[in-house]
């Protein structure tokens, strides 16, 4: 057989068939729902090695009354030795706003095979206390969004399906491995199919019911990297929600690693919180 | 603004028709199509957003002015025939103020109080007297990168006691501690300066304080206390007086801390070098109260235990004027031990415990010198302590309880709180001291009449 009978008569066909009769996830392109957990696990925590921003956060209860929250949150990601999967985070959250949290600062060392350690230092005492909690649903200083929605939820903690495949979204169903330790029964995660960021998530309590409903109101390309800069958490049952807004958002400054030690609590980095 | 991201809607329908994908459940099939989101702006070209007045607010701003005003007030539950029925009344503004001058940090808090219930005093801004107290006044640079000083007026806090001290040698203002101000004012300010070295093997942080900073102790002008050599509760009329260690740098202090952290567990050798912080001994000729000479050695551990943080830690303290104990108007030597748990048991209720230990060394010593007639002290002071916290309506309350139980000297010290943020800028709390003990001569039940309710109001800024 010659080269251009080889070509014409086994190699185009062998091509043809597999793209027009798209029949398996291999080689339609599809991914399977682990790499699209991953990869949106990826894009919603882990993007860059290091970050910035100043997030400012309006929560609104059922009768309309707000209030504010701003702060500036430094994250670094601790490069895993051995492969260079989403790992160990460090996290620095220095408060400004409201006034009696003004210049406190909250920070965590999180980690995947263990709890997290957890750190608030108190200026006006010059105190550096040692947070105990297990608990990651737990509201973030008082917002809709629980500490587990700021800091990341272990993908391998649910069993991930894909309920549909549309134009533009991956739509997740998520169910807790151990449904006693959440308040959700299930969560359902709309993802945008080319930059795999979350835009919609849904969260059903133990009845079925929508309780929390999370949305990414724009994105914007920061050096390179989608970055949701507005998104809202309601609270259906309460009717409250938590507008959070980010500003000045900027990735790999090279953040030294010793920001995340006592040292910085006792003095905060201005050069990197600006 | 970023770069709009552009992305082309091919409309191709492969996806949804191949084979082995599941069928939506009945019910959920509406459920999902119903909740499909819009696109948000940024990734929807054909979207434009409207025009935003929102600009987050600049965080570097060279001088900013911060602070609060408050109002407080407080009543004694008791009669005390030695002091006042009002505990506390007064208004404070707090104006604290950073300027940056190229790599300097200067931080100057001071409070303005206007006490119309107790006599006014001339300003004594050491003692934390008058009109003015003077919280933080100090300059703050790192000339090199892994150097940090701190000069000047500051507050200082180490180790790991929940409102217990080992190794912290800082000084303590007892009087707004008991009385019921915020629990900021527990720590009085220092005038020092502080130096730290940080390397990756370890840190040290060393302070010295070139004239001695006593607590802040009870005298008697706003608590009724127990007087040795009277044998009974004095007050108003019989103040402590004392002996001062005044002189510049000859009665100085010097602490030490060096720190690491493992793996999460927070590790801490400490050193100090100065007086007992609040009276510890008797002049026998003049009566005045003294701050005998002091060293201490200590270390401490922090980490997570089980399922919340546990704590341990200990200290040794040298009474230098009365090694052998024969002093019976000094303090002994003695060991201070603590060991620590708090966890977290249900959502936004946080519970801690601690059990410390004071024992006095060189008590046959004591014993055998005890002038005739003078109440033994115990060997040993055991303290329990109970801290619960409940957070609700979504953060915005808090009901606290701190108690301090000693099973020895059968006394009891309660401090509730309820606090409460109305606003961003408005919060309210009420509370109280809680005194009660089997004896008048111990270390809480002396206070008994001193139990007291407060209320404040502050507006932050």
């Amino acid at each position: 057989m010659t080269k251009s009978q080889l070509m014409i008569e086994v190699v185009t066909p062998f091509f043809l068939f597999f793209f027009c009769f798209p029949s398996s996830n291999v080689f339609s392109g599809e991914l399977s729902v682990d790499e699209i957990v991953e990869k949106t696990n990826h894009i919603s925590y882990y993007q860059g090695k290091d970050g910035r921003a100043q997030v400012s956060m309006t929560i609104t209860d059922s009768q309309e009354r707000k209030r504010s929250r701003l702060f500036v949150i430094l994250r670094r990601d601790e490069q895993e030795k051995v492969k260079e999967t989403d790992g160990d985070q460090k996290l620095y959250v220095y408060f400004i706003r409201p006034a009696d949290v003004n210049k406190m600062v909250f920070m965590v060392w999180k980690h995947r095979a263990r709890d997290d350690d957890r750190w608030l230092y108190l200026p006006a005492l010059d105190l550096v206390k040692r947070i105990s909690s297990t608990d990651k649903r737990t509201s973030f200083t008082g917002s809709d969004f629980f500490y587990e929605d700021v800091s990341g939820r272990a993908i391998n903690e649910d069993t991930h399906e894909i309920l549909e495949v549309t134009d533009t979204f991956y739509v997740l169903k998520n169910t807790p491995k151990e449904p006693d330790s959440v308040e959700f029964s299930s969560f359902t995660m709309w993802i945008h199919k080319e930059t795999f960021l979350p835009i919609k998530t849904v969260f059903f309590d133990k009845q079925g019911e929508q309780h929390r409903v999370y949305e990414a109101l724009k994105v914007e390309m920061i050096q390179g990297f989608p970055t949701v800069t507005k998104s809202r958490m309601k609270n259906v049952k309460t009717g409250g929600e938590t507008l959070m807004e980010y500003g000045n958002v900027e990735y790999n400054l090279e953040l030294p690693e010793d920001i995340f030690t006592e040292r910085h609590l006792r003095k905060a980095p201005r050069n990197y919180l600006k | 603004m970023g770069m709009l991201f552009s992305f082309a809607l091919t409309g191709a329908s492969s996806a949804t028709e191949s084979a082995g994908e599941p069928t939506l459940p009945l019910g959920l099939e509406d459920k999902t199509e119903a909740l499909e989101p819009e696109l948000p702006f940024g990734l929807n070209l054909e979207r434009k957003e409207p025009a935003q007045n929102f600009q987050p607010p600049a965080f570097a701003q060279h001088s900013i002015l911060t602070g609060f005003w408050e109002a407080r007030g407080g009543i004694r539950t008791q009669n005390d025939a030695h002091e006042r029925d009002a505990s506390l009344g007064e208004t404070r503004l707090q104006l604290e103020t950073q300027k940056h001058l190229r790599s300097l940090l200067l931080k100057v808090t001071s409070d303005f109080i206007y006490d119309p219930v107790f006599d006014h005093h001339s300003i004594r801004l050491e003692k934390g007297e008058g009109f003015i107290d003077l919280r933080e006044a100090h300059i703050l640079l790192s000339p090199l990168d892994f150097l940090d000083i701190k000069l000047g007026r500051q507050i200082l806090t180490w180790g790991t006691g929940d409102m217990l001290f080992l190794n912290d040698l800082f000084p303590k203002d007892w009087k707004s501690f008991f009385i019921g101000r915020d629990i900021e004012y527990l720590k009085a300010p220092s005038d020092a300066v502080k130096v730290g070295f940080f390397t990756g093997i370890a840190n040290l942080e060393v302070v010295y304080t070139p004239r001695f900073d006593p607590d802040r102790f009870i005298e008697g002008k706003r608590i009724s206390y127990w007087n040795s050599s009277l044998g009974r509760r004095a007050g108003r009329d019989i103040n402590v007086d004392v002996i001062k260690n005044d002189d510049w740098f000859k009665d100085n202090e010097l602490a030490l801390r060096l720190f690491r952290n493992v793996r999460g567990y927070e590790l801490a050798a400490y050193g100090y070098y100065g007086f007992w912080k609040s009276p510890a001994g008797l002049d026998p000729v003049t009566s005045e109260a003294i701050f005998p000479d002091l060293v201490t050695f200590g270390a401490s551990m922090r980490g997570k235990l089980f399922q919340g943080i546990g704590n341990l830690e200990f200290s040794y303290y040298l009474s230098q004027d009365d090694e052998s104990g024969r002093n019976p108007f000094i303090k002994n030597s003695e060991f201070r031990n603590l060991i620590g748990y708090e966890q977290e048991l249900a959502r936004n209720f946080t519970v801690g415990v601690q059990y410390y230990l004071e024992y006095m060394l060189d008590y046959q010593t004591y014993v055998h010198n005890l002038p005739p007639g003078s109440k033994k002290a115990d060997e040993d002071r055991h303290v329990i302590t109970f801290r619960i916290t409940k957070l609700l309506m979504n953060q915005n309350l808090t009901l606290s309880l701190f108690a301090y139980y000693s099973p020895s000297d059968q006394d009891t010290y309660l401090r509730p709180l309820i606090h409460y943020k109305i606003n961003d800028h408005w919060s309210a709390e009420t509370g109280g001291n809680i005194f009660w003990g089997n004896n008048d001569d111990t270390f809480f039940g002396q206070f008994e009449k001193n139990s007291n309710l407060y209320a404040g109001l502050r507006y932050g800024f």
